[in-house]
């Protein structure tokens, strides 16, 4: 699995950070950092929650 | 081989047999919506969608069901539920099939309330104001609105402003239009905000050149002069002039076809704290209505998109518990919407108390965290203005009982 976010979608609404920690922090910037694009298969549960719970719809998962 | 229907192919109903497939139920799932459309995503019709150089209507299709093929289901499009006999485990579609079930997910949505003479179907021409009176709801309503503006629309109306009628108050703004936005309510967003935090919203919208009226009602939408457009006459007299008038005054749920089948209609679909609503029959989304074990289980019916995705899967999960006898569990959720309004990112975690403080920035520059407690003295949610990731920590600490002290810690 690996996890794409469309930077000119997303507006750093950090549910993703709430659901999945290890993979997505939102500073305190204000921005999206992918904290690791290739979660192991533990999370992959929890990154799949983050894309669908994402309003923007702005998370996909590759493969 | 066993089947699952569900009711509804919007956000709710589509998580759900997302989710059954996912949990692994591999018998016959039929989808049922009535609209024509693909099942796509509703919060960007008052916002994007609107004010976009070109709406893309691909993008808003959802995904989990823009390949058609990918979960393997039975759809059921353009076609609507009218009725459900739970004895013979029976739904009947509008063209007279009877899909025979033997698990039902409940998730018909809402639909706008209506201004006396209003008829989202009215054509141009026919000398009455009806096509002037829009809705939105739907990707056909916006579709209607979005023509209206590009057609050269100045003047618009827009009738309540909750969520919807801010929105397109907001959208219709950036794209040049002449805005008027009326409530019967002293306050916008009233039955979600508190009281200040709502007239936040109209100074917003004042800033931005919107014609905000309050706590004033529509008493009449006639067609304009030489049958153009509309005149709208208010309770205090005034009379506005609209190329088109917008009507945003809430939803009700979508329940006609359950009449008489045994379910308990109230305001919704009422479901037990599981969301089951009868023996292997479920409820998700705007529809439902149920008691949430998190605040005092009270009954509550969300109309929020987080909240169709959140119960949608409950429900898929608390539907194969009651096929395969499994361990049920109640869906008590810490409710959080957003809303964006021209640069304004509006967003409540939790519910609205009446005890209130700000611990982060003012009202006045449009960037804050204001904290609630209840009665009771306890954190109960976070009113966030252009603090996104405020937000999403508050709803946690809802969740996890945080006290007032770590909300001010933690958000401060």
């Amino acid at each position: 699995m690996k996890v794409v976010v469309d930077f000119d979608l997303c507006e750093s609404n950090a549910v993703c950070m709430n659901i999945a920690p290890e993979v997505f922090e939102v500073r305190d910037d204000d921005f999206l950092y992918i904290l690791n694009e290739t979660p192991e298969p533990a999370l992959h549960e929890k990154v799949r929650e983050a894309a669908e719970r994402c309003p923007k719809q702005a998370i996909t998962l590759e493969g | 081989m066993v089947t699952i229907a569900v009711a509804g192919a919007s956000l709710a109903g589509v998580q759900a047999a997302q989710v059954l497939r996912r949990q692994g139920f591999d018998g016959r799932l039929v989808v049922i919506g009535d609209e024509p459309h693909q099942p796509y995503d509703r919060p960007p019709l008052s916002k994007e969608y609107l004010t976009a150089d070109e709406p893309d209507e691909e993008r808003l299709k959802l995904r989990a069901t823009a390949d058609p093929a990918a979960l393997d289901l039975d759809w059921r499009l353009g076609r609507a539920a009218v009725s459900l006999d739970l004895a013979g485990s029976t739904v009947v579609l509008d063209d007279g099939e009877a899909i025979a079930f033997d698990g039902l997910v409940v998730a018909t949505g809402a639909s706008p309330r209506r201004l006396p003479g209003q008829d989202p179907g009215a054509e141009a021409g026919d000398g009455s104001s009806a096509a002037t009176l829009l809705e939105l709801r739907t990707l056909d309503d916006a579709r209607r609105l979005r023509a209206a503006i590009d057609g050269g629309a100045t003047r618009i109306v827009v009738c309540g402003a909750g969520f919807i009628g801010a929105e397109v108050a907001a959208s219709a703004r950036q794209r040049g239009v002449d805005v008027t936005l009326i409530d019967a309510a002293p306050a916008p967003m009233d039955r979600v905000l508190d009281r200040e935090a709502g007239m936040a919203v109209a100074d917003l919208h004042r800033a931005n050149g919107v014609d905000v009226r309050l706590g004033v009602k529509v008493t009449e939408v006639a067609a304009g002069e030489d049958r153009a457009g509309a005149l709208v006459t208010l309770d205090d007299g005034a009379e506005l002039a609209a190329d088109v008038v917008v009507v945003g005054i809430g939803v009700v749920p979508n329940t006609a076809w359950l009449d008489g089948s045994g379910l308990t209609i109230d305001d919704g679909v009422v479901t037990d704290a599981t969301t089951l609503a009868a023996e292997r029959v479920v409820a998700a989304g705007d529809v439902a209505r149920w008691p949430n074990q998190r605040f005092g289980g009270s009954l509550m019916r969300v109309e929020q998109w987080d909240n169709a995705i959140d119960m949608g899967g409950h429900a898929a999960r608390r539907l194969l518990a009651e096929l395969d006898g499994g361990q049920p569990e109640p869906f008590r959720p810490v409710p959080w919407f957003w809303s964006d309004q021209y640069d304004r990112k509006i967003q409540l975690a939790g519910v609205v108390g009446p005890h209130r403080e700000i611990v982060q920035g003012t009202m006045d520059e449009g960037r804050f965290v204001q904290l609630y407690a209840d009665d009771d003295g306890r954190f109960c949610g976070a009113l966030c203005w252009n603090r996104p990731r405020q937000a999403i920590q508050a709803r946690q600490l809802v969740a996890d009982g945080g006290t007032l002290d770590a909300a001010r810690e933690r958000l401060g």
